[in-house]
């Protein structure tokens, strides 16, 4: 009672602070505000999912709440000391240094903190630019139009006698272009300003479903995209986003959640649930995905990926710690691409992430074929992978994408790291 | 100056400029803008320098530079690249197919002429 009465106190005290009203908060975690207040005066419990949405409305880190500022704090220290580069231990215990120093302690953790948006930003950028085929696309209409001006400009005004007819063809060539340059750039500040605004979304329709996606907890909201929906703003983006709905539907109706929840509260191996409900591995995990974060109350929500026979990523739901890649090739390693190989036959293999977010996962993935445009025509295969957190660290290394993985001497490595010096991770 | 030159570019405004500053030189000028035809059009020109842009529609420049070098009529033939894309390993990779140039876009009229010039007189 006593553990329960502190975290009571200590989310009012947190909300006091931040100047957050009871009934915001309890809106943002989907509670009504007297429960909220029940809970804040100790009469109601909280753990597991519930208390993840309180911290995160709070805007701290759920064992704040359970443990306290000072553990936190703590905690966060450790980390920082963990994460040094040249791996030296810190020269005082992070009990001590909290203790002693405990304003100095918070600046170095929101230093941390800082740091580590700063990569996420670094990697998102460089990935981007590596990758991004509208980027490309425009700063190639870009780099062509200048130079169309510019030939044509040097040639207007290099003070050489040019006929009539030539003037007024090259006149109107820099008119042209200079509209086009107009558009391209117009184009790219949108794009770029969109990007800035709403880091996720903005640009290429693939962008605006994965806004969508992440706004609804990465679950497709019953019933599908609405017709004003603001992350959805092309043609392009609300048809993916429908077909998404409709096969969620399909999904839902031929594995339902009645018959699924009893099932999930004794195992969440899709391969098991498929033998058991006689399925296909590959619905399982999808359904298993469109779970709310409520049905895993031991662990982290899974996360799923599905690619198609060309290994593109066709629809991505991140999980803690496993982040598949916007744009570009993901990490070879992973089964989904090993199911690629031998189509329905479930492949499964424990994984460990490595990095800040260095985590540990149980991943089932499953290719199935079919043939849409009939037999006498190539197949369309489509690999799926299951991405569920486990607790401990073995299992076999992987990354996201070679562009954001350190690991050294990896087999399967096409392209160095941004993460390493150059050649220390030569491929 | 004289001589024949072969421009393989799928941008009209820069071909007219490439062009005008080539013919005011004395060279002469044909044009060809599909990646997929380009080595026929080569192969029927035979020009004394090919300006070749990397980005074509149907084939790349890359692709048409190494069945070039690859063709006992061509192998020599003095091929300066035009690209958007200024990274080292496009530059190092034109050189290794066997570009005689390497030019990046923007580029001025003098950088041209100056470089057809050179590659022809060499």
């Amino acid at each position: 009672m006593a553990k329960r009465a502190l975290e009571g106190e200590r989310i009012r005290a947190i909300r006091a602070q931040k100047g957050l009203r009871q009934s915001a908060v309890a809106e943002a975690c989907g509670i009504s505000p007297s429960y909220l207040n029940l809970i804040e005066h100790n009469r109601r419990p909280v753990a597991g999912a519930l208390l993840a949405k309180i911290a995160r409305a709070l805007g701290v880190e759920p064992a704040e709440i359970s443990e306290g500022a000072e553990a936190t704090l703590v905690a966060a220290l450790d980390a920082v000391a963990g994460a040094a580069p040249d791996g030296a231990p810190p020269p005082e215990p992070s009990e001590e240094f909290a203790a002693r120093f405990p304003g100095w302690a918070r600046t170095v953790r929101r230093q941390a903190e800082q740091l580590a948006e700063l990569e996420r930003v670094v990697e998102t950028l460089s990935d981007r630019m590596a990758h991004d085929p509208f980027l490309s696309a425009s700063l190639h209409n870009v780099l062509s139009t200048v130079t169309s001006i510019r030939s044509t400009s040097a040639i207007l005004t290099s003070g050489d006698e040019i006929e009539p007819e030539w003037q007024a063809r090259f006149h109107r060539n820099i008119h042209e272009d200079s509209q086009r340059l107009a558009e391209a750039a117009d184009g790219l500040v949108s794009y770029l300003e969109a990007d800035a605004a709403k880091p996720r979304s903005g640009g290429l329709p693939q962008d605006e479903v994965d806004a969508w996606l992440e706004r609804h907890d990465w679950r497709i909201p019953d019933g599908g995209p609405d017709g004003g929906d603001p992350d959805l703003v092309s043609d392009e983006a609300r048809a993916a986003a429908a077909r998404l709905a409709a096969r969620a539907a399909s999904d839902a109706a031929a594995l339902p959640l009645d018959a699924l929840a009893p099932l999930v509260a004794e195992t969440q191996d899709p391969t098991e649930i498929a033998g058991r409900m006689g399925c296909a591995p590959d619905l399982a995990m999808r359904r298993l995905a469109a779970l709310p974060a409520e049905a895993f109350p031991t662990r982290q929500a899974p996360g799923l990926v599905i690619c198609d026979a060309s290994g593109t990523i066709t629809h991505r739901k991140p999980a803690q710690g496993f982040e598949p890649p916007r744009f570009g090739a993901a990490c070879a390693l992973w089964p989904l691409f090993e199911a690629l190989h031998r189509p329905g036959v479930p492949v499964t293999r424990r994984l460990r992430t490595h990095g800040r977010d260095a985590a540990a996962f149980r991943a089932t993935a499953f290719a199935a074929t079919s043939f849409p445009a009939g037999y006498d025509l190539p197949p369309t295969v489509e690999a799926t992978m299951l991405v569920m957190p486990v607790p401990g660290d073995g299992g076999m290394e992987v990354g996201m994408s070679c562009r954001v993985c350190a690991t050294e001497k990896c087999p399967a490595r096409r392209e160095g790291s941004i993460l390493s010096p150059a050649g220390q991770t030569a491929f | 100056m004289s001589g024949r030159v072969l421009l393989i570019e799928d941008e009209p405004n820069i071909i007219e400029a490439i062009r005008f500053i080539l013919s005011r030189d004395g060279w002469h000028v044909h044009t060809h803008s599909d990646g997929g035809t380009a080595v026929e059009a080569v192969l029927k020109r035979k020009p004394d320098l090919v300006v070749l842009d990397v980005m074509l529609p149907n084939r790349s420049g890359y692709d048409i530079l190494t069945e070039l070098r690859a063709t006992d009529e061509t192998a020599s033939l003095p091929v300066l690249m035009l690209t958007a894309r200024g990274q080292k390993k496009d530059r190092e990779l034109a050189e290794r197919l066997g570009a005689s140039r390497f030019m990046t876009k923007p580029f001025s009229n003098g950088e041209v002429l100056e470089t057809v010039r050179a590659l022809v007189g060499a």
